[in-house]
This record gives C-alpha cells, structure tokens and sequence, in this order.
C-alpha cells in the first residue's frame, strides 16, 4: 500500500488493512514518520518524535498480528500522544521550561492500554504549557499552526493533537480535557475530539491540572475511530481512585445508530451574545438534519451558563495551585544554576521555570483559597456546582442529548489572544460546564464559517457515551452520503 | 473587588513565585479584569445550596496499601536535578 493511501485512511480501516496484510504497521509507521518530518515543519504539532522506539515497536506488534497473540481493532495502528501524558523513557515535557528534561520513570494507564492492544506510539504533541490555554500558544515549544487555515492557532490545549490528526500527520491522537481542551481544538481544525464522562479514563500520569475536572480522551477522523478508542482507554483503575467501572460502546450500535424520535434540547444561552453567526448557522444546520431524520428539537432556557467561566476559573486555578506546587526545583524539573539556598531553589525554580500564564492561574488559585476569600470563591463555587448539576439533571429528564456549538467562534488569529486572558477565558462558555461535573461530550465538524471549521458539540448523561458517538456518527454518515 | 501591588506580591509569596516589575504590572491589571468578572458569581442566588465537590457522590474510596511500582530508583533519580549516594541532594535546610 502506497503512504498517500496509508495517510488517508482512519484508523479502524488502517487496523483492518494491518490485519489483512495489505499493508504492515511497520510500513505504516514509516509512512507517518516521513509525513511528520516533511510536513510537520509548517505546523509544530509534534514536540517529540519517537521514530526509534515506533519502528522497534511496529516490528514487533508485526509480529504478534501474524501469530495472532493480538487482535485488536487498532493493532498496529499509530498513535500520538498530548505532552502532557507520561510515557516510560520518552520525554513528557507538558509544554514547559519547568519539565523541559522530564522523562517518565512509568507508563500513564492509558499508555498501558493503549500499547496492550498493539498500538503504537510515533510521538509527542504540542500543547499549552500544563494545559493551560485555548490556543496551543503558551507552549514552551512554540504556537502549532492550524492545518485548516493559515496564520490561525490550533485552539488548545490539546492543540497538537488535533493540528496533527486534520494533517494527516497522525490516524489518530489521545488529548486531555479540563475545560473543553479536547474538544476546542478539534472543533478548531475539523476533527472529532471526545471528552468521556469523568472516572471512565484513568488520570494515572496524566500531569494534573485540575484533578475533578481533567479527563483523557481521543482526537480522530471520526466517531467511529473515537469510539474504538473510547474501549480500549476506559476502565477502572486502582491507581486512580476516582476512576470507576463502565461499559464498552458497541460499534455495531454506533454505525447504524438512528436518532427518530430522540429528543435534543438546544440551550438558549448557547447561541447567545458573542456567538458568531457563522458558527450559530452551521450548528443549526446539522440540528435541522437530526430533524429531518425524526428527531424532536426543541429549545429551553438554562440561565447557569452566564455563571460557567467565574465557576469553571474559580475551581479549575483553586486545584491548579495545589497540584503545581509539586514543582520546586528538588525532585525533577527545571533548577537554575543561581538557586543556592532551599527558599532561593524554590522561588528560582518557580518563577523561570513557568509561563506568565501558568503563574497567573497559581496566583488566581490561591487568591480564591486564602483566607477571607474562601467562602466568597471558592466555596461559591461549589454551590455553583451544585446548581449546575440540578439544571442538567432537569434537562436531561427531557432530552437525550444536548447540543449546541463548542466554541463561540471559529479558529483565532496568531497572536490575537494572549494579551487579554479575560477575552480568552470567555471563550470557554461552552465546553466547561461539561467539566464541572463530569459529563461526556463530543465535538464534531459540522461545516464552515468563512472557509473555517466549525464543530457542534454534543452532550449527554453520564456514561451515555454511546449515545452521544451515535449521534456523531449518524451526522457524518449522513455528511458522507449528501 | 480592588488588586492592589500588595494583594498582587502577597500572592507571588504564596505560591512560592517572584514576577519581574512588568510581569507585575500586567499580572495586576489582568487580575483585575479577571476577578472583577468572576465576582459575577456573586449574583447567583446560592442560599441554602450544599456545596457539591464530587459530581457523581463518590468519597473515600480506599485499596490495600502494597507497593506496586517499585524499583526504579534509578529512573526517579534521574530525573532530580542533583542526586548523592541514591538520594535526592538538596541545600541545606540548618545551620
């Protein structure tokens, strides 16, 4: 099989041309290594590759297809992986001075998984530094570019992820979500991105951001490819405690899933104030082919969402704080020479090792903990929390899923955002709410606004992930045939 | 609510951080204009209203204490920036 065909092809069909020996994984991975170091030049979506350790991989996974020891849908098939995910002896920088030198000494669960099944790894991609960030600009390693328009960001935080799935640099990607960094960025660049309920993916070596809201999941061409990917990375966990047992999604469901008589709320609030008119019509338009297939839509009011970015910054900052404050310049990560004293080390490590904005959401952090301010913050927020989840449970004794689009706007220029983070922040309207407690969501390209990509997100109850991949996947049937 | 240059150097010492005078600046403006749209929450009427931490209800869930991921000392010491007879080096901490 020629690489231009090898490139092309999803990952399911890649796994069965793998498994039919029309073509190797070997072959394969050798395809996409080139294509990454001809073509990744213009994008910067990957900051590690691992052409070694994939072409010794592939070679064995090979094998173990032609003895049949693996039988996988994705065996074979190559990966890429958000920097911010560990990976034994490959370097796991998170987009950071402060790791720029951090080699995991262990896997993360999903990696595990992931290589179990025979798939392998080919790289590393670009990120906002810690995932913080909607852009994939705060990376220690440079901004991505945006396949799908020229002098546009990726969106992030898992903007590497999907710059390389919509460049055909990669079949598929595994990214992290803790405010819509999955499902942003692959709405930004015409990708599908998945953000599983919270607990169904192990966080075991994800680096934690904001450890109640943080979630793994896949970046790919296609729900189906997200959904075979969904299978093999969920799974209770015994290193990760607040992961917890769930069901596989059945392909078979997802392919010929049918969405007569299914009931879509569409949120007011959503398609409100700052919602680019491109953006609304594209999403409206994939709304109104579920209708025309039987669906029942209807609109409702959820008056929350004004209060999703004070909530979602409040809890997101308050745990990112505790959970940076690891980084002190003693146990990995980055010393300067200068630091001579413990204090000196500390406050030295910290303060060259880290972005302006990854220092700006610790100061946020412990501004909305400290005291005299809890109660008005932090605690607030909670409560917030708990309205959040009473209004979703109420939609959600009505409809099947909710929709609405995943970010207000289509991708950004380079350079546009970083001078007024507030700006930036309110770019998250859409997809943080889903954080905050816990829900699946999927983002699907659902066409253009001014010849830029624009994705529909899809909501669903807790552990309703087939729900919601059928959904998906009905629409890009339904695109492939119109 | 008002971010004075003393809230802004009270929070670099909290988290163990030191900004250079612009990043100061800048720090204390866009902390401004993040907080004073976050203080939109006030607004919400949360009388009454549990705070929630886990979405799903789940607390304390416990395993059996046994190591599982041991030797790699070698690994975890390669990572630190300066190491001494197979232990982390750090500067003193008493005189």
């Amino acid at each position: 099989m020629d690489d231009k065909t090898i490139l092309g092809l999803t990952a399911l069909e890649l796994g069965r041309a793998i498994k039919e020996g029309k073509t190797t994984s070997l072959e394969a991975c050798k395809a996409y290594i080139e294509a990454i170091r001809e073509e990744d030049k213009k994008y910067n979506s990957y900051v590690t590759v691992c052409e070694e350790q994939a072409l010794a991989k592939a070679k064995e996974i090979d094998a173990k297809i032609a003895s049949g020891a693996i039988t996988s849908d994705l065996a074979g098939v190559p990966i890429a992986i958000k920097d911010n995910i560990c990976t034994k002896g490959i370097l796991t920088t998170c987009a950071s001075k402060m790791l720029h030198n951090f080699i995991p000494p262990y896997d993360a669960t999903v990696i595990k998984k992931l290589e179990e099944e025979g798939m392998v790894i080919i790289g590393k991609t670009n990120m906002d530094e810690f995932a913080m960030g909607s852009t994939t600009e705060t990376s220690y390693h440079g901004a991505t570019i945006n396949p799908r328009g020229a002098n546009r960001v990726p969106g992030g935080s898992s903007g590497g992820s999907a710059a390389c799935v919509a460049a055909n640099l990669a079949p598929i990607a595994l990214g992290s979500d803790t405010g819509g960094s999955i499902r942003q960025p692959a709405s930004f660049c015409g990708v599908t991105g998945l953000k599983p309920t919270y607990g169904t993916v192990s966080r075991y070596g994800l680096v934690a951001f904001a450890s109640s809201l943080d979630q793994i999941g896949p970046i790919s061409r296609d729900a189906m490819d997200a959904a075979a990917m969904y299978n093999i990375i969920n799974g209770r966990d015994d290193r990760d405690q607040s992961s917890t047992d769930c069901n596989d999604v059945s392909l078979d469901n997802i392919k010929s899933f049918d969405v007569k008589g299914k009931k879509i709320g569409i949120p007011e609030q959503y398609f409100g104030e700052g919602i680019e008119p491109g953006v609304k019509d594209a999403v409206m338009k994939a709304v109104a082919y579920y209708e025309s297939k039987g669906a029942i839509v209807e609109k409702f009011d959820m008056p929350i969402v004004d209060y999703a970015i004070p909530t979602y910054y409040i809890i997101a900052c308050a745990e990112a704080c505790s959970n940076l404050s690891r980084y002190d310049g003693i146990k990995y990560g980055f010393r300067p020479e200068d630091a001579t004293d413990l204090t000196s080390v500390y406050i030295k490590s910290r303060s060259q090792g880290f972005g302006l904005e990854v220092k700006r959401r610790i100061m946020l952090g412990n501004f909305v903990l400290s005291s005299g301010y809890f109660d008005a913050y932090y605690n607030k927020a909670l409560q917030a929390k708990s309205l959040i989840k009473d209004a979703f449970d109420k939609a959600f004794e009505k409809y099947d899923v909710i929709i609405g689009p995943v970010a207000p706007t289509t991708a950004l220029e380079i350079g546009k955002s970083l001078s007024d983070p507030l700006k930036m922040y309110l770019g998250d309207i859409c997809t943080v709410l889903v954080n905050i407690i816990g829900l699946p969501a999927i983002s699907v390209p659902c066409g253009e606004s001014d010849g830029l990509p624009v994705g529909m997100q899809i909501i669903g109850k807790p552990y309703d992930e087939e729900q919601i991949l059928g959904f998906a996947c009905n629409y890009q049937n339904g695109s492939k045939e119109a | 609510m008002e971010i004075t240059q003393d809230l802004v150097r009270y929070l670099e010492a909290l988290g163990r951080i030191e900004l250079s005078p612009e990043e100061e600046v800048k720090t204390q403006k866009d902390l401004a204009d993040i907080l004073g749209y976050i203080d939109k929450l006030g607004e919400l009427d949360t009388a009454g209203v549990e705070p929630l931490s886990h979405a799903a209800g789940r607390t304390n869930i416990t395993r059996e204490d046994v190591v599982i991921n041991g030797d790699m000392q070698e690994q975890v010491l390669s990572n630190a920036p300066e190491t001494k007879d197979g232990t982390i080096l750090v500067p003193r901490t008493f005189d």
